[in-house]
C-alpha cells in the first residue's frame, strides 16, 4: 500500500460522512415537518459529497484501483471505520437530533482545524465543508432547544435520545496510534485538544435546552478499528444493495 | 507572443461556448454565470462544485462535455478543482439579475463571509425586503425557503455561501 496511515485516515473521515449521511437519509418522506424533511436530505446529501472526497483520497493513498465507489459499496462491516455513534439509529426524531447535535459540533471544530493540514487535499475538502458545516451545527443546535425547551413530551424524549447518544461521544476524540504517526506530520488534527471547546458548545446548548448533560458513563468505543455495533451491517444490507445484487453494475 | 495570443482566445471561445450551458437544476443561469467554470490552462478546463454534495456536480460535467465536443473542442479535458472553494461571490452580475428575473432571490454581492448571519432577503417579485425565512434548507442545496410580507409569495433564495 502506498500509505497505510493516510488511507486509514481517510476512511475514518469519509466513513463517518458516509454512514451518517445514508442515516439521515432513512428519514426522507418521514420527517414529522417539511422542513425537517428537507434539512436533513440536504444534511445527508452534503454529507455524502464529503464521503466522496475522502474516500477518493483514501483510494489513491491505498493506490490498488478502488475508487471512491468501490470503497463505498464493496467493502463490509469489519473494513468501515466510522465512530459508533453515527451508525446508532434514527429512533425517534429528538434521538436522531440528538445524535446530529453532538456529531456537527465536534465536526465543525475538526474540519476547521484540518484547514491549515499538512496534506492540501484535506485542506480542500475542510474548506469547502466546513461552511456547509456551519450550517448543521446550527439546525442541531436550535432544534436542541426547541425540542428541550418544548413540550414535556419533547423535553423527555430528547433527554432519552442523548442519553443514549451520549455513550459514544468519547470516542470522536480518541486518538491512537495510526492517527499519532499523522498528528506528528501535520496531516490529521488532534482530536483531544478539541474536547473543551466541545463541551464548552455543548454545555451551553443543553443550557439554553433546559436539559442536563448527561452524566458519564462506562465509554462504548471500537469503529474505528472496525469493531461495529449490529447496526452497521444492517445499514449496509440496504445502503449496498445494488452493488451486492448487481456487481460494478453502472449507469 | 503567438501562442498567448493564442491561448487567450482559446480561453474566451471556451468560455463562449460554456456560456450557452444552462445548470440542470436552475436553467435561467449558466454554468459561467454560476462561477463552476473558474479557468481554461492549456488543454484544460478548470471547474468547481458549488455545494460539497450537490448531486448535479455529475450532469454539469456531462453537460460541459457534450458542448465542449459539439463545437469541436473533443480534445479538451476537464479537470474538478476543490480550491480555491466556490463562494457565491462568484455569481456574475448578470447571473443575479437572471436568477431575479427567474424568481430566486439572488444572493448580495460581497455577502459570503457572513453566510450565517440574518440579511433579510429581498423578494424577487416586489423588491421588498420584509420578507420571512420559512426553511433554512430549501429544494436544492444551494437554497433556502422565504415568504414576502408584502406580497405573499414565497420565493426561494440562493444562499449565501
Amino acid at each position: 500500500m502506498r500509505d497505510p496511515s493516510l488511507f486509514d485516515y481517510a476512511c475514518r473521515l469519509g466513513d463517518d460522512s458516509l454512514i451518517l449521511g445514508q442515516r439521515l437519509s432513512e428519514w426522507c418522506g418521514h420527517a414529522p415537518m417539511l422542513e425537517v424533511d428537507l434539512s436533513f436530505a440536504n444534511v445527508g446529501l452534503d454529507l455524502i459529497g464529503q464521503a466522496t472526497h475522502f474516500l477518493k483520497l483514501a483510494g489513491g493513498a491505498e493506490g490498488a484501483g478502488r475508487d471512491e465507489d468501490k470503497l463505498a459499496f464493496h467493502r463490509d462491516v469489519l473494513d468501515f471505520k466510522n465512530c459508533l455513534l453515527v451508525e446508532q439509529p434514527n429512533g425517534d426524531f429528538a434521538q436522531t437530533m440528538a445524535r446530529q447535535f453532538l456529531f456537527s459540533n465536534y465536526q465543525e471544530l475538526l474540519f476547521r482545524q484540518l484547514c491549515s493540514s499538512a496534506n492540501l487535499t484535506i485542506v480542500a475538502i475542510a474548506a469547502k465543508a466546513v461552511k456547509e458545516v456551519a450550517y448543521h451545527v446550527r439546525l442541531a443546535n436550535e432544534w436542541m432547544v426547541r425540542l428541550g425547551d418544548g413540550t414535556a413530551e419533547s423535553h423527555a424524549r430528547t433527554v432519552e435520545g442523548l442519553d443514549w447518544m451520549w455513550r459514544f461521544a468519547d470516542e470522536l476524540f480518541e486518538v491512537d496510534s495510526t492517527v499519532e504517526s499523522l498528528i506528528a506530520s501535520g496531516v490529521a488534527c488532534d482530536v483531544r485538544k478539541l474536547r473543551s471547546e466541545w463541551d464548552a458548545r455543548i454545555t451551553k446548548v443543553l443550557r439554553d435546552a433546559t436539559l442536563d448533560v448527561p452524566k458519564a458513563r462506562r465509554v462504548t468505543k471500537g469503529g474505528r478499528v472496525g469493531h461495529h455495533s449490529e447496526h452497521l451491517g444492517h445499514l449496509l444490507t440496504e445502503m449496498q444493495f445494488l452493488q451486492r445484487a448487481y456487481p460494478d453494475s453502472q449507469w | 507572443m503567438v501562442a498567448a495570443a493564442t491561448t487567450a482566445s482559446l480561453k474566451d471561445q471556451v468560455f463562449e461556448i460554456l456560456s450557452h450551458v444552462p445548470d440542470p437544476e436552475i436553467p435561467c443561469v449558466s454554468v459561467v454565470d454560476l462561477g463552476i467554470v473558474r479557468d481554461v490552462r492549456g488543454g484544460t478546463v478548470i471547474i468547481t462544485p458549488t455545494y460539497t454534495g450537490c448531486p448535479a456536480t455529475l450532469a454539469i460535467e456531462a453537460d460541459i462535455r457534450t458542448a465542449l465536443d459539439r463545437a469541436g473542442f473533443s480534445q479538451m479535458k476537464i479537470e474538478t478543482t476543490l480550491s480555491p472553494p466556490w463562494t457565491t461571490d462568484w455569481i456574475s452580475d448578470s447571473g443575479r439579475e437572471k436568477l431575479r428575473e427567474y424568481g430566486i432571490a439572488p444572493p448580495p454581492k460581497g455577502a459570503a463571509k457572513q453566510s450565517l448571519r440574518e440579511i433579510s432577503a429581498e423578494c424577487p417579485r416586489c423588491g421588498s425586503s420584509h420578507t420571512e425565512e420559512l426553511s433554512r434548507f430549501g429544494s436544492t442545496p444551494c437554497k433556502s425557503l422565504h415568504r414576502c410580507l408584502d406580497c405573499r409569495e414565497p420565493f426561494d433564495r440562493f444562499k449565501c455561501h
